[in-house]
Formats: C-alpha cells, structure tokens, sequence
C-alpha cells in the first residue's frame, strides 16, 4: 500500500513538473532513467557489469532516426525497429558475452560496443561526426504531432513508464526470482538445475532493447542521433547514474540519472564547464567509498534502522 | 482505499492538463534582445573560439553602447564541447526557455548545423563565424543563416588554385573526419581538377587526433607533390608536426588549407615558414585591424585570430539592425541586415547576400621565416588581396531569401 501510495505521488510529480520545468530537460532524464534502468536489471538483479551498452543506446538512436528521415514511418513504429534492432544487436552480443564472467564479461562488451563505435563512425548512413541532424519528430499513430515539447513529454513519459513496468514486471516475475538467485550463487543455481547462461543472455537481450527504446525516445527529444550516444564514456555514465542512484533498487537508477543529468545540465552552462568531468570523478569516487548501496540504498537503510 | 486513490488520481491528471494549458510558449519577439555564445571552451579549437569568441562578443556589446530598444542586451555563453548534441541542447534550452534571440560564435560545422537547425525552427538568426563548411548557404540554406568570416570555397580558391597554376599538379588529402574536412576536400578537389591537377588519394583522421604518424606516412607512400592539410586548430598543429618529423615536409608541399593565426604562431617557423595560405583577416593588416586588435589583446592576452574579428563584426552587425529596425524580430532584423552593408575593420568591400552569405575581401598570406619575424605576433606577410567575388562562389537560386 505505502509503495502505490508512494508511486502514485512520483507520478503526480511527472504529470505536474513540465509545467514548473523545461520539458525538453525532463524528457532527457526520463530517456536517460530509463536507460539506467535497463543497465540495472542486468547489473543489480542478475551481477552482470556491462561496459558496452551505449552500442544499444545509440543503435536505437540511430535506426529510429535513420526510419524517421528516410521512411517516413510514423515515431512509434520507428521506435519499435529500433529497439527490435538494439534487441538483435543485444542478442548477438549477449550470446559472445554470457560464456565469459566478471571482468571478463565487461572487457568483452566493451570491445564488443567499440567495434560498433568505429562502425558509427566510418559508415556513410550516420554521417559520422555530424551525426544525423534535424531528424523529425513526426506525428503519434500519425495523428498526434509531437513537435510541441509538452506532447513529447507526455509521450516518453508513457514510454518511461512502460518501460518501467516492464524491468518491475521482469524483475517480480519468477525469471527475476531465477536471475536474483544467478546474482547470489551461479554454482548453486546451477545445481538446481537452471540453464544459467540462457537466463543471462536473456536478461542481457531485455536490458539491450529497453536501453535501445530509451535511445530511439532520446533521438526523437533531440532531433538528433550522434556518435555522444555510442561513446564509451556513455557507457561508463550509465554505471555512475546506477551506482549514485542504487544498484540493485528499483528506483534508484532513476534517481541516479536525474542526479547525473541535473549536474551536467547546470554545470555545462556556467564557469564550472571546464571542470565538469572532475566534478563527476569525484561524485563517483565519493559514492564508492562512502554509500556503496546509493542515494535509494542509503535511504532504506535509515528507514529500516530507524522505523 | 482503491476509490481514494482512483479519485486521487484523477484529481492529479485534470490539475496537470489544466497547469499545461495555462503555461504558453515564450514569444522571441519580446524587445529583450539576448545574444547566445557557443564556443569551445576546452577542446581543440579552444584557441581559434572559445574565451577569445565570448570577449569579442563582449567587446561588441560594449562598443555598441550595452542597450538596444531601451533595455540593456543580455549575453550568455556556453561550451558546445564540439559535439552537435550537446549544442543542440544548449540552443534547444536557449531560444525555448531562455528567451535568446540569436546564437552566434559557433565553431565546427558539426555544431552549426546542429545550431542551425533548432534556430530554423524557432525562427531565430544563426550568426555562424567559426564555421567553415559551405553547406549553410547551398544544401542546408535557410533565412535564419548568416555565415561571416571565410568558408570552405573562398580556402580552396585562394590558396589551392594558385598552387595548382604553379605547376603542383598531383594532391594527397589528410582530412578531418566530419562535415567541414569532407566540405574543404571536396572543393579544393574540385578546384584541383578543374585546374588540370590530380588527386591521387586520401586519408580521414577523426577530429582531435593527436598521433599522425600512420597518416603521414601514406601521404609519404603516396608520390603526391603536395600533401594538403584538410583540418583545422591543433589538428593542423599535429599533422605538421609530425609531417616534420617523418621528414616529408622536406620531400612534399605540405598545404594548411585551414589556418588560424594561433596555430601559425604554435607552428615552428623552420617547416611552417613559406607556407602560403588563405585567410579572412590579419590583425596587423592597417592601423584600423592593429587598433581593436590592441584592444582585444589586452583583454585576451593573445592576438585575435579571423574567428575572434568575425564575431565581433557580425555581432555588431547584428546589433545594428535591430536598432535601425527598432524590432528584434528575426524576419525584419534579417531583411535588415541584408539590406544594409557592413562596414568595419574586419569587414571590407562587404555585403551580406539574400543566401546569409556575408563576402568580403580575403587575404592570400605567407607565414614568415623566423629570421623575417620581429616578434611572437608577427606571423604573415600579406601577398595580395582577393576580391570577395573571386573568393567565393555564386549564390544558388534555391537559397535565394531576398
């Protein structure tokens, strides 16, 4: 009950806040929570480190906005290609990915996402640096025009939430019981008899295509699909927003992202620009060493110590 | 308690589409005018546009008197980090929800594109000065561009053609991968073919590259007579460097189609000197350029390069339309613009053509020798004076937007 109540004020909150807010800024934390999100069913509920999940971010991104200039398909089944494109990559990925673990694993994504960065860069379709710009945003079941930012915002926070329910869902179901138990003992579920490297590709397939969706929303907010989104330093911000906001809590990478993304918006603008990269390091080692479990994890850590 | 939270909920819903209708869009046509600087505060051209960009914006805003309409003009300035989707953002935030009128500085063409198309949008006036791409006045015209200072044809024009006339017929390319590199290569090689010369090949080096090593060497393998640079800022820098080291400028014609005075004056006048190249302005040019040119290195600590002059020249420009317009709004204050001709040190025999194209007289310059350099800033020996109209290329009836 105290949890619907909870959600329930969060959801007021973002029906209210484009009102106070830049909406254009909202639905960037919104895509990049989600894409937290993504990142945390793979790493909080199943143990494994991806450093390579921009390749997905910035597949969705570029595919929607590829379809989105020369298809002239409406935005939602754009975004549906590419995140069935993240998804496919995912797979791929993830089938290399799962045979290897610890370390391992993140040194093969990583190679993996920097394969398809230099892909990015080199192929004509992405027109490289330049990225693909002035990609339209279109009409919603080519009905609905979302180049007004307050309808872009209702719109990906359907998505945001869809997407959420979805990892929620994922992770409540008796799949996510399964991961859980991979996260806690490998050798143990194995014993029981789980076919334990299905159950991460597949959890690593789910993580790529929500982090795909996230992308295609983000390319559609911006107008924009860049090389930013395939960057291994996204990949290493995703991890920061996870581990600010609460690895392994489900609304922590949410809060994390808004943290993150809030920073850098203010910061970009003003005398601290130089040094935003500095600022972030020290953030992240400050979370290490002093809240491992994040703003979330510290915070139900007092509640359960205190109430 | 389920029908609590069912009312709860919808009382929630119907107050934020009530909050949303009553929050309207913000006008940009308020008589505020606000000026926008993009720069690159800390990357690769950081030293052709970064402080130097936001203090001749500065400089221009103060010379002009600090207010127009009534009101005192407003400034802000942001680091575009080079990449096209952290500038969209900053441009997205700034004419939605900050109420600029107008966004000026802008170096790389990956960025102004970006600029440019969220100013298209909204309607407002895209002052590119840093930019050398000349997509923004053929196939990404629009009414809101106005491009100053120099572009990618007027650089192949001065100083590949004459190059070529002298009998440097066959060109290897090392280019910067994005939209400027393949704008500059593609028309310096089509001045090239037109001139009876030859390309024999290229290589694309991404933007910020540091080790040029394996690039020198093709173009070393290459049997070109010249080896033309097709970047820019510290790119150029590097590339030169470790053309030096290889030994090839002393086999080849190394070509800085792109060079701004602070990186000739980082380059080491032993292979940089002799140099020939193209440039929109020359701080030591007459008394007027050495007057503000004084000024702005006081407050700079450095020399401007043609990117600092250009954006205080088109910011002025600017300024000066909207006064004689006595609007900020964009449709009349372009129309104005292109009406009248801008004149100051920087822009000479200038007019800004109904494409947003603003042409000048360029200069064909050489980098000294060290032993013909009085000081640290004495840099280039102009050789001649291009008109504007050789420079550059004819408008293209699609961007006409008289």
């Amino acid at each position: 009950m105290n949890n619907m109540k909870l959600n329930l004020c969060l959801l007021a909150l973002a029906l209210l806040a484009p009102t106070l807010l830049y909406p254009v800024f909202l639905a960037k934390v919104l895509c990049f929570a989600l894409f937290a999100c993504a990142f945390n069913l793979l790493l909080g509920f199943a143990g494994l480190l991806s450093f390579g999940h921009a390749a997905f971010l910035g597949t969705g991104g570029y595919v929607t906005g590829y379809l989105m200039i020369h298809s002239g398909l409406t935005p939602e089944v754009a975004i549906l290609l590419g995140t069935i494109a993240g998804g496919l990559l995912g797979a791929i990925f993830g089938k290399l990915a799962v045979k290897r673990e610890g370390i391992y694993f993140a040194m093969v994504t990583l190679a993996l996402a920097q394969l398809i960065f230099f892909f990015y860069l080199q192929a004509p379709f992405t027109n490289g640096e330049d990225g693909l710009q002035g990609v339209p945003r279109g009409a919603l079941f080519g009905l609905i025009d979302l180049s007004d930012n307050m309808v872009m915002y209702y719109f990906v926070l359907v998505i945001f939430i869809a997407g959420y329910w979805l990892i929620n869902r994922t992770i409540h179901s008796p799949f996510g019981q399964v991961l859980k138990a991979i996260r806690e003992n490998e050798d143990r579920a194995t014993s029981l008899g789980y076919d334990v490297n299905h159950y991460k590709w597949l959890a690593f397939v789910i993580s790529a295509a929500l982090a795909a969706l996230a992308g295609s929303t983000k390319t559609l907010v911006f107008e924009l699909a860049s090389l930013t989104d395939v960057h291994w330093h996204m990949s290493g911000e995703v991890i920061l927003m996870t581990l600010v906001g609460g690895v392994g809590t489900i609304f922590g990478p949410v809060l994390g992202a808004g943290f993150i993304v809030t920073m850098q918006n203010y910061l970009s603008g003003g005398e601290m620009g130089n040094y935003i990269h500095i600022i972030m390091g020290a953030v992240f080692v400050i979370c290490v060493l002093s809240f491992r479990s994040g703003i979330v994890g510290q915070l139900m850590k007092f509640k359960r110590n205190n109430f | 308690m389920k029908k609590t939270n069912t009312s709860v909920l919808s009382t929630v819903v119907s107050g934020a589409i009530a909050a949303t209708m009553i929050c309207s869009a913000q006008a940009a046509t308020d008589g505020q005018v606000k000026l926008g600087i993009l720069a690159d505060m800390g990357g690769t051209y950081a030293d052709i546009c970064g402080s130097g960009c936001v203090i001749a914006a500065e400089m221009a805003i103060e010379d002009f008197g600090g207010s127009v309409l009534g009101k005192p003009i407003e400034m802000v300035s942001a680091d575009s980090q080079l990449k096209p989707d952290v500038a969209s953002a900053i441009a997205r935030k700034w004419v939605e929800d900050e109420g600029v009128d107008t966004i000026g500085g802008l170096v790389s063409s990956a960025v102004s594109g970006a600029v440019s198309k969220v100013n298209a949008d909204s309607k407002n006036i895209t002052l590119i000065s840093g930019s050398a791409s000349n997509s923004f006045t053929t196939k990404a015209c629009n009414p809101y561009n106005v491009h100053w200072t120099y572009n990618v044809v007027a650089l192949a024009n001065g100083t590949v053609k004459p190059m070529v006339q002298a009998g440097k017929k066959k060109w290897f390319f090392i280019t910067a991968d994005y939209s400027f590199g393949h704008a500059l290569e593609g028309m310096a090689s089509k001045v090239i073919n037109e001139n009876g010369g030859e390309v024999l090949g290229n290589v694309r080096a991404p933007l910020g590259t540091t080790d040029f090593s394996s690039y020198i060497l093709q173009a070393q393998a290459s049997g070109a007579d010249v080896v033309a640079l097709a970047n820019a800022g510290n790119d150029t820098v590097n590339a030169l460097k470790a053309a030096a080291e290889f030994g090839l400028t002393e086999q080849m014609d190394v070509a800085g189609l792109l060079v701004f005075t602070p990186n000739a004056q980082a380059m080491d006048p032993a292979t940089a000197g002799g140099m020939r190249l193209t440039s929109g302005f020359y701080w030591d040019m007459d008394d007027e350029t050495r007057k503000w040119s004084k000024r702005f290195e006081q407050r700079h600590g450095a020399i401007p390069s043609m990117i600092h002059a250009g954006v205080y020249s088109v910011t002025t420009h600017y300024l000066n339309a909207v006064k004689t317009a006595g609007t900020d709004d964009s449709d009349i204050v372009m129309k104005t613009m292109k009406e009248t001709k801008p004149s100051d040190f920087f822009a000479r025999n200038a007019t800004l053509r109904p494409d947003g194209r603003m042409i000048h007289d360029m200069l064909y310059v050489e980098i000294k020798k060290k032993e013909e350099r009085k000081d640290k800033n004495d840099i280039y020996k102009i050789i001649k004076v291009i008109p504007g109209n050789e420079a550059y290329s004819p408008m293209l009836p699609q961007c006409n937007f008289s």
